[in-house]
């Protein structure tokens, strides 16, 4: 119904001036939460990943190995300054506005390809988010090759049309810059410097805080996903004095360490003070842990039972094909032309008729048609698996454990999109990682298309899974509907190339019975694994209590019999010796 | 009474006693660095089921069943702890002619580091161990009970002898006023002498035994009073076997009309114990006829309103000994004694009597009885 206006009922004329385009950026201004910009604390994270995945997306796209500075730096209270650089291809200056200050502008959404980000809103929607909180406007540094000059470009949305407005633009000198630290937080060695790469800077509104949903934990779950990654996190906070205005303390110029924080969190930390003010910084460096690039997916045509009416109804008007035959054959895949002219004969449509002038009734025939052709599955090279070898090498280089063990399945299709899971498990040492323990309920870091997923963990088809596979069978306790409790840190990926997230800011996967199933399988194998290290490893403790216990009473044994015999020492050393091999020998065979 | 009378057992010198620990260490020794297999120790299996009524000797006479105790993960704590302490009592009990308590070596043992027992049972269990595999009950090996031995009044006089001087010593038990003699815990060096006493009374509680004393009816019915408190120790059926043996003196039993009164205490006093089956021979008094309470004397002295229902143990206990002991299953008058009881439901104490009057149980009950002469065997 329409609203009242003024005095007297609404008329169609009244009506109409009050209908207009609503932008989609001013539609992302009232829906923020759909984007992951709901709180203050979320933003800072959701800013972080959009730009990380970009430019991870163009360094593999580009065959590069990546290297990435994240630099977060807190300004004022509730202000921050994200930064994101890499080492990727560049982009060429007429793209950079649309890129970043336009809306669902991208390469990604009009095709079936595996990659991290999908839509084309991300980034611009952060610089946005910057530009409404703050004013200030997104900034881009970006070079392309050896030889070139930096575009230094300063970008802000108009809200209205959603399109580009520059604020400035120089060519300046500059080329990406790397500082490595050491497990201090010091600087190690020289920076590295790259001769391409892009930079993103966006100030805006947002809290900074430790635990499971903070920068940290994304930023190290990056580096154990992608171990083909080195990432330079560095994080600067204003200290609480500061924040209230106060004359910051007197502090040393540099030098000075702090504490070694929690595990997952940058290890280090000094203060530097200039200007009146003095930050806690610090600083973490993750290094690759492997040379080899994920494979570049392929990109594949959409699969015909992964469509849905509207979409089928458009891609026949978008066909450049003359006949309904042959953009069947041409536009999807799996379909061949005898699949196609069989398809048309079901539907009973001329297989020669133009596919722009199918009518509405037509589509719908052809759409039950499609569904009731058995077609071959989609291909699946399109997918990009992170493979066995490199989960095994990120576990092991971010958790300490004594068990380590992945298992890649093969590829799966739902609803026509083909998928593939992945899963690691690593039974950490509790003493050695913050928050594991034989009582805590078991870490669960879950991934889409190598990102973490960091909230809405209840509401994701991983997590489903995880509590759904009975894990005593596998030696592990678990409460009822509930995660299972033990040091195990399971990392859980799903490669599509069509991730069904729950909402758009990308938090949970849908529940999908052909994902939960391939989840189930891949679980039940990794805790099979894991069933078998626990019960050697049980059996190994049990051997180790039982020789401790024999080698503590042998001795007294001896000694009694050296009392009663009155033998000489030699001969109750060998009694305690002999006893020994022959108990060991009997009772420890593991 | 005229049955054969088993001879007193044979006293084991501290040096043969000695001796056999050596053996023992000297087997596990061989089979440690000469055989090379693991040691073992066999002991008898101290239990009702491993033992047989010897009729002819009158008491349970163990069966050939032992268990073996095999050097192993599960043992070896046990088999070090055995091994420490027949080391102590050889080179500090026998060889330095000492004596212990129980709870003595239970402390004992707490210089021995990882080895030391934590709880007073398992050094008392491990000590009945170490005395069924030498086949030397503990006494001989120096261990004295902690418990008492019971209390003697009546027209004996006991030879004992200055522990310091060794000269002897005469104890009138008449002459001890209102009190009476313990019973020590080592009794073989006792003599006796017993003329005018006819035969041996022992008690079960102590309250009755203090009646009888008091009214010194030992005088009127030329008896010499135990008093057992309960299931007689070692010493106690062991002082009861030997002044019976020596003075020639049958042996009534006194005692609560009830199952524990019937097949603990009285069987045990008679028979001997599964417990100490490995050496009842010595511990056990065959002479010994069962005076009373029985369930036939309820009815006949008027008992029926000075009884108390049987418990579900007491039940238990009656059926257990129907079923399982071979003194009771040899005699029909017990087998019938027992399902009288099961049958009235009740059970009967010593003190009942006193129903009749304080001292109906010296001036009528046992006279009565010991007029009669009908005794359980």
């Amino acid at each position: 119904m329409a609203k009242k206006n003024g005095g007297g009922p609404a008329t169609a004329e009244s009506m109409a001036q009050q209908q207009r385009d609503i932008s989609v950026s001013e539609f992302f201004l009232k829906n923020r939460h759909l984007l992951g910009f709901d709180s203050p604390r979320r933003a800072l994270l959701t800013a972080v990943k959009e730009a990380v995945d970009n430019s991870l997306d163009a360094c593999e796209e580009a065959g590069l190995l990546p290297e990435l500075s994240v630099d977060v730096e807190q300004l004022a209270e509730n202000r921050f300054r994200v930064t994101v650089t890499d080492n990727g291809p560049g982009i060429v200056r007429q793209q950079i506005p649309k890129i970043f200050a336009k809306l669902l502008y991208g390469s990604k959404f009009h095709r079936l390809r595996m990659s991290r980000g999908q839509q084309g809103i991300g980034i611009s929607a952060a610089g946005m988010y910057g530009q409404l909180t703050t004013g200030a406007a997104t900034r881009i540094l970006s070079r392309i090759k050896k030889g070139k000059m930096a575009h230094a470009i300063a970008v802000q949305i108009d809200t209205r049309q959603n399109k580009p407005a520059i604020l400035s633009d120089e060519e300046v000198a500059w080329r990406p810059t790397f500082q490595a630290v050491d497990a201090a937080g010091q600087p190690d060695g020289e920076p590295a410097v790259a001769n391409h790469g892009t930079s993103v800077s966006i100030e805006m509104e947002a809290a900074y805080q430790r635990g499971r949903q903070s920068v940290d934990e994304f930023v190290k779950q990056c580096a154990i996903v992608n171990p083909h990654l080195t990432l330079h996190y560095r994080l600067t906070l204003l200290t609480k004095a500061e924040k209230e205005g106060t004359t910051a303390p007197a502090t040393p110029a540099s030098g000075l360490k702090s504490q070694a924080s929690a595990p997952l969190t940058p290890v280090s930390g000094f203060r530097v003070q200039g200007s009146g003010f003095s930050s806690q910084v610090s600083a973490v460096t993750y290094l690759r842990a492997v040379k080899d690039m994920p494979e570049i997916p392929q990109e594949i045509m959409p699969h015909p039972h992964g469509v849905e009416l509207g979409l089928l109804m458009q891609m026949l008007k978008d066909s450049t094909s003359r006949t309904l035959r042959a953009a069947l054959a041409n536009d999807f895949s799996r379909m061949s032309d005898r699949t196609a002219r069989e398809i048309c004969e079901r539907a009973g449509l001329n297989p020669k008729a133009n596919p722009t002038r199918i009518a509405h009734q037509e589509s719908e025939a052809l759409y039950k048609a499609i569904q009731d052709t058995k077609l071959m599955r989609p291909p699946t090279d399109c997918l990009s698996p992170i493979g066995e070898a490199q989960i095994l090498a990120g576990l092991q280089k971010e958790i300490k454990a004594d068990f380590y063990t992945a298992v890649t399945r093969e590829p799966a299709v739902y609803r026509g999109n083909p998928f593939q899971i992945e899963i690691g498990l690593a039974y950490a040492r509790p003493q050695e990682n913050e928050g594991l323990g034989n009582e805590e309920p078991m870490r669960v870091l879950r991934f889409a298309n190598r990102v973490p997923l960091l909230y809405q963990a209840g509401a994701c088809a991983i997590t489903k899974a995880v509590i759904g596979v009975n894990w005593k069978n596998y030696s592990l306790s678990q409460p009822k509907d509930a995660l299972p409790l033990g040091p195990v840190v399971l990392l859980l990926h799903m490669a599509s190339v069509w991730v069904p997230f729950t909402s758009e800011s990308k938090d949970a996967i849908a529940g999908y019975a052909e994902i939960i199933d391939e989840l189930t399988l891949g679980l039940q194998e990794c805790g099979r694994r894991l069933a078998v290290f626990l019960h050697k490893r049980h059996r190994a403790l049990e051997a180790e209590r039982k020789r401790s216990y024999i080698e503590l009473y042998i001795p007294h044994l001896a000694r009694g019999l050296k009392d009663i015999l009155k033998l000489s020492d030699k001969e109750e050393g060998k009694i305690v010796h002999d006893l020994k091999k022959m108990l060991e020998k009997t009772h420890l065979d593991v | 009474m005229s049955k054969s009378i088993p001879s007193a057992p044979e006293i084991i010198s501290k040096k043969a006693a000695a001796q056999k620990i050596v053996t023992v260490a000297g087997e596990i020794h061989t089979d440690i660095v000469k055989k090379h297999r693991k040691p073992e120790m066999s002991f008898p299996i101290r239990s009702l089921q491993n033992v047989r009524y010897d009729v002819k000797r009158g008491h349970f006479e163990i069966l050939g069943k032992t268990a073996t105790r095999t050097l192993s993960y599960n043992t070896v704590k046990t088999f070090a702890q055995s091994m420490r302490l027949l080391a102590t009592t050889k080179n500090d009990l026998l060889d330095r002619d000492d004596i212990a308590g129980k709870r003595e070596v239970y402390y004992n043992s707490k210089s021995w580091g990882e080895c030391r027992f934590d709880e007073q049972p398992e050094s008392d269990t491990l000590l009945d161990d170490i005395e069924a595999m030498l086949a030397i009950n503990r006494e001989q090996l120096g261990y004295i009970p902690e418990e008492r031995g019971g209390e003697v009044t009546g027209p004996l006089v006991v030879i004992d002898q200055d522990p310091g001087s060794g000269k002897d010593i005469h104890i009138d038990c008449t002459k001890l006023g209102t009190g009476a003699w313990s019973i020590p815990s080592r009794v073989e060096h006792l003599r006796f002498e017993a003329g005018r006493a006819k035969f041996i009374l022992a008690i079960e509680t102590a309250s009755l035994f203090q009646r009888l004393v008091h009214h010194r009816y030992y005088e009127k019915a030329h008896c010499i009073l135990i008093s057992m408190s309960g299931v007689p120790t070692r010493a106690c059926r062991r002082f009861i076997r030997r002044l019976a043996d020596d003075q020639r003196l049958p042996v009534l039993a006194f005692t609560d009309g009830d199952p524990y009164g019937y097949c603990n205490i009285y069987r045990t006093l008679k028979a001997g114990s599964g417990q100490a089956a490995h050496i009842n021979r010595f511990f056990c008094v065959p002479q010994a006829h069962y005076l009373g309470v029985t369930p036939q004397d309820i009815h006949d002295y008027q008992l029926e309103d000075a009884t108390h229902p049987l418990e579900e143990a007491d039940i238990k206990r009656a059926k257990d000994a129907l079923k399982n002991d071979p003194f009771i299953q040899h005699h029909k008058e017990w087998q019938a004694a027992l399902d009288h009881m099961l049958k009235l439901g009740v059970r009967v104490e010593q003190q009942a009597f006193a129903k009749h009057g304080l001292n109906f149980v010296l001036d009528t009950y046992l006279p009565d009885k010991l007029k009669k002469a009908k005794f359980l065997p």
